[in-house]
């Protein structure tokens, strides 16, 4: 697997318990609006993202972060 | 053409459905006289005051009451001005003073607000390359400071050492730092544990600033708040704080042994652009902040109040924010909106008035009762605010 499919495997599966509507997740689901997380839920699951992968994610980087593609994106960089 | 007030109407449609079933609105009430800092009338109806934060009940006091009518006299009833202008009178500089003896630190700062304080210094001293690490249930005053600035924001989970210390770890060392904690949380009234929060800052090599608002006359053995009871307010950069509360007024300040402090006074825009407290608001403040340092007896009364309370409502059946109490505010969780606003109403039928707290002030998307206790509640009133909590509890179901 490359890197990036590592990376949206992994993010997959820290979804999947918060994923409370059953919703069909791929890299254009948009986290507000197709997963209806609230503020807590996402502060909760950015948290568990930074402690998985031993990065930083600014709430000035996840106001650019609409999509799970856009988080693998911005995974991907911060890890270069 | 779009109505720019259209995203409102999610808010305007669940306070709608809340009033229409008869419920009084719980964020408009008017106190039609005050008597004293525990006893207003409300509705033409004497009501016991349990959600002032008027902790250490300065408000009504003879010698701060005199101040403020004394400073109108002499220097009348605003000033018109800003504080690098023409607003800073002889009663500024002594309110600055006394915070210091206070504090026991080198330099104060004061503010027009206890909001104003937070969004000035934290948008002000953190820039655009500098990191702010704060709690997440930080008060809004501290987002809103974040959003005013543009510094890189780093929010870590409440009140948890091990979280606040990985992000520390994982930023650029060489990065300016800005760790911004609470002494006492206001939503469920639970204290930060500061001693290892503050050592764990400094390890890292960042500046801390902690607001101690709701500890400020009541927490430490000189009132200084939560940092001084876990003996680590040496190690502290900035401590924000309020007239509103303890001091029993209103403004907000920020004391600093920093060496280049005073040069924020004309960096810092919250502080600049913005007229400055009337002389009668410092006067009262000052004379406030000098007796709070000389009331070991009223901190005693109202650890005792905190704590009967506390025992009291839970021996009543209710859910309270903290296993035990540890400031002056107790917080009773409620199932939901609808049964907190029932209940907030209930208790006002009895006379007696609390804090109804939702979303998104509350954590975890909770409706809280929030209590916080006076040091100038007599045993009797708290004795009475636990028959009301009773029946008010038992009429709405709450309790069984």
């Amino acid at each position: 697997m490359s890197d990036r499919s590592q990376t949206l495997a992994k993010v997959l599966e820290l979804i999947a318990p918060l994923n409370k509507k059953g919703v069909d997740v791929s890299e254009a689901t948009r986290f507000a609006q197709d997963l209806e997380w609230d503020s807590l839920t996402v502060l909760d699951f950015v948290a568990t993202i930074e402690d998985e992968f031993d990065v930083i994610i600014t709430m000035n980087m996840q106001a650019e972060i609409e999509t799970v593609g856009q988080l693998i994106d911005a995974l991907g960089k911060l890890q270069a | 053409m779009s109505d720019l007030f259209s995203k409102f109407d999610p808010i305007i449609e669940l306070r709608e459905t809340l009033l229409e079933s008869g419920q009084t609105d719980p964020f408009n009430l008017v106190m039609e006289r005050v008597e004293s800092p525990t006893v207003a009338i409300c509705n033409g109806k004497r009501t016991i005051l349990l959600g002032t934060y008027n902790y250490m009940g300065m408000t009504f006091d003879p010698d701060v009451v005199a101040a403020g009518k004394q400073a109108l006299d002499d220097y009348g009833s605003g000033t018109t001005g800003s504080r690098v202008l023409n607003g800073t009178y002889a009663g500024h500089k002594a309110c600055e003073e006394a915070l210091k003896d206070f504090y026991g630190m080198d330099h104060a700062m004061v503010f027009s607000t206890g909001y104003q304080a937070n969004l000035g210094i934290i948008s002000t001293i953190a820039g655009k390359d500098d990191y702010i690490i704060l709690d997440i249930d930080s008060h809004a005053s501290i987002y809103d400071g974040c959003a005013l600035g543009n510094a890189q924001i780093v929010p870590f989970r409440h009140n948890d050492i091990e979280a606040l210390d990985k992000r520390l770890k994982r930023l650029p060392p060489e990065a300016g730092k800005l760790v911004v904690l609470e002494g006492v949380y206001s939503m469920l009234g639970d204290i930060a544990p500061l001693k290892e929060m503050v050592a764990v800052s400094k390890g890292a090599g960042a500046m801390v600033l902690v607001d101690e608002a709701h500890s400020m006359g009541f927490i430490g053995e000189h009132g200084r708040g939560v940092a001084e009871a876990q003996g680590v307010l040496d190690d502290v950069d900035f401590v924000i704080g309020t007239f509103s509360k303890s001091v029993g007024t209103v403004g907000g300040f920020c004391v600093s042994n920093h060496p280049k402090f005073e040069i924020l006074r004309l960096v810092c825009r919250p502080y600049v652009f913005t007229a400055s407290l009337p002389p009668s608001v410092v006067a009262t403040a000052a004379t406030s902040i000098r007796k709070l340092m000389d009331s070991a007896d009223k901190r005693a009364h109202l650890w005792e109040n905190s704590k009967r309370l506390h025992a009291g409502l839970r021996q009543l059946g209710f859910t309270l924010g903290t296993d035990e109490p540890q400031s002056a505010i107790i917080a009773v969780i409620m199932p939901d909106l609808e049964k907190g606003a029932a209940m907030w109403e209930a208790l006002l039928n009895e006379g007696l008035y609390v804090n109804l707290a939702r979303p998104p002030a509350t954590p975890a998307g909770m409706t809280l009762l929030r209590c916080s206790l006076c040091a100038l509640h007599s045993e009797e009133q708290v004795g009475e605010i636990l028959g009301m909590f009773a029946a008010a509890g038992r009429a709405t179901g709450c309790i069984s």
